[in-house]
């Protein structure tokens, strides 16, 4: 598993593809959600493409791809149950799978220790 | 910058989890460890506890009530002549060109007259009292702090605390003694439901929350929770919703001004920016406060330009307050359109991050109001 500044985790399946969600920390910070608005698989992207609006009872973020890549699969239950993303962000409340274009831009993300020091 | 201001309840909010963010000059909560929606609901389904010690407190005090009432009226367009002893009314201190410099509750408390102004307009409201009400004392009362109990169990608990407020009415004011001092308590609130407001003195105002607190029933609430209540309740949040620019007309505040301030009243006019809000009380306004129901479950949030058409054209209003509604399990906006198309169920697009999405007038409040009438 893999995290970056922007709170995302990253966590490589064994068909080459990558999972990819927000963690326990950023869903903290974002409150209550409320909407949730995803890309279409199949859609090209580009590492820091605004790909995934968060609307919490605050305000609206956006997720950026964290990679270069194509959207192999979105999780349409966050749309009906955007909640889950405070219930399970981990696991069910995933985003989208994503095929990396240059896998070794995994490597610039930090691993669990360094983000548990980075949320400090 | 000057640092922040705390109320007395910060060390409490603070010891109970609190998220405090700076708010009107002071360092408020804006959600305690339930969370915005979770403190929303409770309050819907029995009670919450806010700390609303930021807005001003004020005493104008003239030779009896009506010679303060009767100088007070030369600012808001109210009857506060007429209003009786233990009661309490909603209005607005109005600007020469018929806009709105800040909205307020006022009570008669006998031989003065008691006010609640906003935090972020408090001073400017003191000064403009003190230049215009010529005769009166105005006293901003600083050693107290201001509560809300709000929520369909609020009466319960209130009353085991302080026996005799169940008896109060919708609106009605009075003075308790009780185990924290002198409380100055009225029968209302800012979110739709039953509730109190409470003025404890500050050095008692954490025992009282705490005794509250203690009760089942009740929690501790942020600001993100009362605004996401307000709005669903159709109240206007000053700088948002009204401001200087918007006339109470505009606003669909008229019935805060009674008959005898109005056109061929007793007491007709007399009040800043009168000859304005006079005409459009008898012939409308061109643009009013509407509620807004967007489709889908995506907010339209303050400043979202609103559109008559699906493609092309200028907008012809704005969103002033949005959010997601928790009660209404949708999102729900309040803004500013042109009377034509301030009609019930009129569709228009509201354009959020470059796309057009279609949102309808609904009719305020979203959630019915639950007052004691």
């Amino acid at each position: 598993m893999k995290y970056t500044e922007e709170h995302e985790w990253l966590r490589p399946e064994d068909d080459g593809t990558v999972v990819v969600g927000i963690t326990q920390h950023a869903s903290e910070q974002l409150g209550d959600v409320v909407f949730v608005e995803l890309p279409e698989a199949g859609t090209n992207v580009a590492k820091d493409d605004e790909i995934v609006v968060i609307e919490s009872v605050k305000a609206a973020s956006d997720i950026l791809a964290p990679l270069d890549g194509e959207i192999t699969e979105v999780n349409e239950a966050l749309v009906d149950d955007p909640a889950k993303v405070n219930e399970d962000p981990l696991g069910d409340a995933w985003f989208f799978k994503m095929k990396p274009g240059d896998p070794s831009q995994m490597d610039d993300y930090m691993d669990e220790a360094a983000y548990k020091e980075f949320v400090g | 910058m000057t640092a922040l201001r705390r109320t007395p309840l910060a060390d409490l909010h603070e010891d109970l989890g609190a998220r405090m963010v700076p708010f009107a000059g002071y360092e408020m909560p804006v959600q305690f460890a339930l969370g915005v929606m979770k403190e929303h609901l409770h309050t819907r389904t029995a009670a919450g506890l806010f700390d609303v010690s930021h807005m001003g407190q004020v005493i104008v005090r003239g030779d009896d009530y009506a010679a303060g009432a009767r100088a007070m009226e030369a600012l808001v367009p109210v009857n506060l002549e007429g209003l009786a002893e233990g009661r309490q009314r909603y209005g607005f201190f109005t600007n020469d060109a018929g806009g709105i410099r800040d909205d307020l509750m006022m009570a008669n408390r006998g031989d003065h007259l008691f006010a609640v102004v906003n935090a972020a307009c408090k001073a400017d409201d003191i000064a403009h009292m003190r230049a215009h009400l010529a005769g009166c004392d105005v006293e901003e009362i600083t050693d107290r702090a201001l509560l809300a109990l709000q929520g369909p169990e609020a009466e319960r608990v209130l009353e085991a605390l302080v026996p005799g407020v169940a008896a109060m009415r919708f609106m009605d004011v009075g003075v308790f003694a009780s185990d924290f001092g002198e409380l100055w308590i009225s029968r209302s609130g800012y979110t739709g439901e039953d509730g109190y407001e409470i003025s404890v003195p500050a050095d008692e105002a954490a025992a009282l929350a705490r005794a509250l607190l203690a009760a089942d029933a009740v929690e501790p609430v942020g600001l993100g929770a009362r605004d996401s209540l307000r709005l669903e309740a159709g109240l206007c949040l000053y700088g948002h919703d009204i401001d200087t620019e918007t006339t109470p007309v505009e606003a669909r505040l008229a019935w805060a001004i009674q008959k005898v301030r109005r056109r061929g009243g007793a007491r007709e006019g007399g009040f800043p920016g009168a000859e304005r809000i006079l005409a459009e009380l008898e012939g409308g306004a061109p643009r009013a406060r509407v509620g807004l129901r967007p489709e889908g479950r995506a907010p339209m949030r303050e400043g979202t330009p609103l559109f008559a058409a699906a493609e092309g054209g200028s907008p012809v209003g704005h969103v002033t307050s949005g959010a997601f509604g928790p009660s209404v399990e949708a999102p729900v906006s309040m803004g500013y359109v042109p009377a034509e198309h301030a009609v019930e169920g009129t569709l228009l697009h509201g354009e959020v991050r470059g796309k057009r999405r279609p949102v309808r007038v609904a009719s305020l409040p979203f959630v019915p109001a639950r007052f004691k009438r």
